[in-house]
């Protein structure tokens, strides 16, 4: 017994409200697997590996590359299991994803009917653009043909733009740094609007954290040597256990906290603005493994090309500002998350131990949390959790 | 290598992680990472694409020793006729 679910344009954040189908990476009658790609998307928070949620077989794929269309739009079909039959898109435990498809307007038979119309003006064949790069190449009087795409099949995309004239952004053209900026600015303006935060530091000594790290990386080229990040990443992942109220979602008046845990990263990029992929159970993970996870993403994030389920279900965030960074660093949640941990710089200072000046290396970490779901004292007792575990590095 | 041929490879490893840094961009008296915009993950991926081209390793402990261009320079040469 089989049935055929929908394959939607998933919701890759609460302030994502449309996305552009760049290239299918499977066709009809392909058997695909939990966690296999079927499209390459472009969207606000940059190139998308687009998954899927439960295996079937791809029936039919419904739009035609490269088009926008809104979060929710059906894409493709796929037969699946009868039984085990569940919502295509992503289920229970991606709640960023519900929420946003609640508040987008519902996909109206006039609207994908519009969605699913080929691009009528094509320049020419074989040059592959996407709608938003068209818009700005015609008002910029660009010739695509004279640009070279970065995309699949030399895909013209909004990165490969020369930079929008000020003229461009005074006519309210959707350069993507702006987008991404504005993506962000939902994001935190809906945190500032709707959750109380409350904030609290604690300076950690990691003295010996630093010298575990030093030994490690001693004897190991640059390809295997770990950052203090992962580290700090598996030190709040193993904390986390006993403050469930710090790891979760906060959605419908409702907190409901994850069994997993799995932590965001806040990665700059170099062009400007942020992406926030998740590692996925950092708890079940060594620090050797979590650092493999880091090194894959931060070049993923440079080349522009994260996966769906790594943008949606992050439980808590981290940001780490690293060794160039500020010494204490006040976070704002990423809703419908409850809580975020801010890294500042290690740095060297005197502690006083049993009475005596001691040289020592120190980083301060912050915790701004949700009052809807915690109280101050519960962050503090986490703080000082993480705080011990970084007195045994080696126990990580 | 020559200097010359140490600084090619240099700033086509830093071109790895920072595509639009210019060679000519660069202060070579100034701190590298501030010039260069590079974090520590870029860093590492840095110094293993220079691995990789150079074969030099520069160890974690001697990253005060290579924290400008010119400094750099002058350990690689150093590293490359030991």
């Amino acid at each position: 017994m089989s049935k055929i679910i929908d394959v939607t344009m998933p919701s890759l954040g609460a302030d994502m409200t449309e996305g552009t189908l760049v290239e299918w990476q499977a066709k009809p009658g392909d058997t695909l697997n939990k966690g296999d790609i079927i499209a390459l998307l472009e969207t606000q928070k940059g190139m998308i590996d687009m998954e899927v949620y439960q295996q079937g077989v791809i029936t039919e794929l419904l739009l035609e590359p490269v088009v926008s269309v809104p979060v929710g739009t059906v894409m493709a079909r796929m037969s699946v299991a009868g039984e085990a039959a569940r919502p295509a898109a992503p289920e229970a435990s991606y709640p960023v994803a519900q929420a946003a498809a609640i508040k987008s307007p519902p996909v109206t038979s006039d609207q994908s009917q519009q969605t699913v119309i080929p691009q009528p003006n094509r320049p020419r064949q074989g040059l592959l653009a996407s709608p938003v790069v068209r818009k700005l190449a015609a008002e910029q009087q660009l010739d695509l043909s004279r640009l070279s795409g970065s995309g699949p099949e030399g895909a013209i995309l909004l990165r490969d733009l020369p930079a929008n004239g000020p003229e461009a952004n005074a006519a309210g053209s959707p350069d993507p740094a702006q987008a991404m900026r504005s993506a962000i600015a939902a994001a935190m303006a809906k945190s500032k609007r709707e959750i109380p935060h409350y904030y609290l530091s604690l300076e950690i000594d990691i003295t010996r954290a630093q010298r575990w790290l030093a030994d490690f990386n001693a004897e190991r080229g640059p390809e295997e040597r770990i950052l203090l990040l992962a580290l700090l990443l598996k030190a709040v992942a193993r904390s986390l256990h006993k403050y469930p109220a710090l790891n979760g979602y906060y959605q419908q008046q409702t907190f409901t906290p994850n069994s997993a845990i799995h932590i965001g990263n806040v990665i700059s990029l170099r062009e400007g603005g942020l992406v926030v992929p998740a590692i996925h159970d950092v708890d079940q993970l060594s620090v050797e493994e979590i650092m493999v996870r880091l090194r894959d993403m931060s070049e993923r994030s440079r080349r522009g090309v994260l996966r769906s389920s790594e943008l949606l279900d992050a439980s808590i965030t981290v940001s780490n500002m690293g060794e160039r960074g500020s010494d204490l660093l006040f976070g704002v949640i990423y809703p419908p998350q409850v809580a975020i941990i801010g890294i500042g710089k290690p740095r060297k200072t005197m502690l006083i131990k049993d009475d005596q000046p001691e040289l020592a290396e120190v980083v301060t970490v912050s915790l701004a949390a949700d009052h809807r779901v915690s109280d101050g004292m519960t962050g503090a007792r986490f703080l000082n959790a993480l705080a011990n575990k970084l007195q045994k590095p080696e126990k990580l | 290598m020559n200097r010359d041929e140490l600084q090619q490879a240099v700033i086509e490893a830093i071109q790895v992680v920072a595509p639009e840094i210019e060679g000519d961009e660069i202060d070579a008296d100034e701190a590298l990472r501030e010039e260069c915009d590079l974090d520590s993950m870029d860093y590492l991926h840095f110094l293993a694409a220079l691995k990789q081209s150079t074969a030099i390793n520069v160890p974690d402990a001697d990253y005060g020793r290579v924290d400008t261009l010119n400094k750099l320079l002058d350990y690689l040469q150093q590293a490359g006729s030991q």
